[in-house]
């Protein structure tokens, strides 16, 4: 009996220590690593439309323009607000005739890094999305033909349009060209307290922050897809948000894990662009954080990497904390006068 | 469908014999790494590749998150589904052509394959 007890306790001993390996507590688990969040990377342009002030400024006078829609009351900044940090700070977006939309209005915040456009990524390059929202019918809903006649009619336009794209005309190319080349200068300083702790200031984020951001980067497995500088990796993933009948990415792609799919968001200015999802389901960021504790509401076609999380309270307040670091001091932004 | 990882190119696996005892084709097995939701081929990030008709692509995933590799392409369609680290599956190129290959979660990981 003496050696059968020794060699169970023997036995248990050794189950114990392979769980606690297995479970991580000798070596957490790191998905990116700080330096994963440095900023290196470089917005790719496409060389037909190089970034020059005066394209800029086109772009930046076209963005605020409403006559850019068929009621001549929305402008891209309509919903892209630089008051409220380029988004609008509504569950779902306001269209046509102040309808609501299916989905919310991203921040367009770095959006020149991104490779795939729109919650769906249904468009490759930011030329071709600019002009979605103003062709789409329950948006902006403007007949191009007419906008471009509307913008010949004007000389302050026809001088803008020339001085940018000599001798490409006003089209709906250039007008993409040019809503373009503004966004692409619409990025963060990288600045925040975040990114002065990656550049080595250990004192710019609290013990709590540096807590959050090692739950963040592991245990609580944000990083899986909030990688990168800007905080996406550009990845789809179906996270188990009531989509209704929102299919996301599978209207493009026919892939089964594309169902109910939408694209990973920035996380930059976390804090100033609530509500939250791209159903803007949650108003507060604790309310995010239960949905990825709960790994999940509808589970029907929920991506793999969407797992139950256990936190503590003290671990879902130290991600908080992180969370907050990630805003900049304010850069406020001259609007254009529009020309006539 | 669990494979054990496969480093680089493993030559040579299979050789098909005519009836008057001729080898034809020498169909290959070829290891391509999803690694940092990049596509690797021997360590090296890898956007192009050409592999002979018959030559099988084990698409290989080390990355401690899913992928799902799938193809849309006229040549040939298939969706290999989502699968974890260290698990791979086979693609067998029986058709000759071009066709791209991409990972449904992650678009940014683009594969063209050139069969010949």
């Amino acid at each position: 009996m003496g050696n059968s007890n020794q060699q169970k306790t023997a036995c248990i001993t050794v189950l114990l220590t392979t769980v606690m390996l297995a479970g991580g507590t000798f070596s957490p688990v790191v998905f990116a690593g700080k330096s994963d969040y440095q900023p290196s990377k470089t917005m790719r342009i496409p060389n037909n439309n190089q970034l020059t002030p005066k394209r800029v400024e086109l772009g930046k006078a076209l963005f605020f323009d409403p006559r850019l829609s068929d009621s001549n009351q929305m402008s891209c900044a309509t919903c892209h607000n630089p008051s409220l940090y380029w988004t609008d700070g509504l569950p779902k977006a306001i269209g046509k005739k102040s309808q609501q939309l299916q989905r919310a209005t991203p921040t367009i915040v770095n959006v020149g890094y991104s490779r795939r456009l729109f919650w769906d990524g249904r468009a490759r390059t930011l030329e071709e999305q600019a002009t979605g929202p103003i062709k789409s019918s329950l948006e902006m809903n403007q007949d191009i033909p007419a906008l471009i006649d509307e913008l010949k009619a004007i000389p302050g336009y026809v001088e803008l349009f020339e001085k940018a794209y000599p001798g490409e005309g006003i089209t709906e190319k250039t007008i993409g060209k040019a809503l373009a080349s503004f966004e692409r200068t619409i990025v963060s300083a990288y600045n925040s307290p975040f990114d002065r702790w990656v550049a080595g200031d250990e004192n710019a984020l609290s013990t709590a922050a540096k807590r959050g951001f090692d739950l963040f980067d592991g245990k609580a497995r944000c990083s899986i897809c909030h990688q990168g500088q800007n905080f996406t990796d550009g990845s789809f993933h179906n996270i188990g948000l009531n989509n209704g009948n929102d299919i996301g990415r599978y209207e493009f792609v026919k892939v089964k894990v594309m169902n109910g799919a939408f694209k990973t968001p920035t996380l930059r200015e976390i804090t100033r662009t609530a509500p939250y999802m791209h159903n803007g389901e949650y108003q507060t960021l604790e309310e995010v954080i239960e949905h990825y504790v709960k790994g999940g509401l509808d589970k029907s076609n929920l991506s793999p990497d969407m797992k139950p999380v256990r936190l503590s309270q003290q671990e879902k307040s130290d991600l908080v904390d992180f969370l907050k670091t990630l805003s900049e001091p304010s850069n406020p932004i001259t609007v254009p006068v529009l020309p006539n | 469908m669990k494979n054990k990882p496969f480093i680089g190119l493993i030559a040579l696996t299979t050789i098909l014999i005519t009836s008057s005892g001729i080898a034809l084709v020498q169909a290959k097995d070829i290891t391509i790494d999803q690694q940092n939701k990049t596509f690797l081929l021997n360590n090296k990030k890898v956007e192009t590749i050409t592999v002979n008709q018959g030559d099988t692509i084990h698409f290989m995933n080390k990355d401690p998150w899913f992928h799902n590799i799938f193809s849309l392409s006229d040549l040939k369609t298939f969706d290999l589904g989502s699968y974890p680290k260290d698990e791979s599956r086979p693609v067998i190129f029986d058709k000759k052509g071009t066709m791209e290959i991409e990972c449904a979660i992650h678009p940014n990981m683009y594969l063209e394959v050139t069969v010949k």
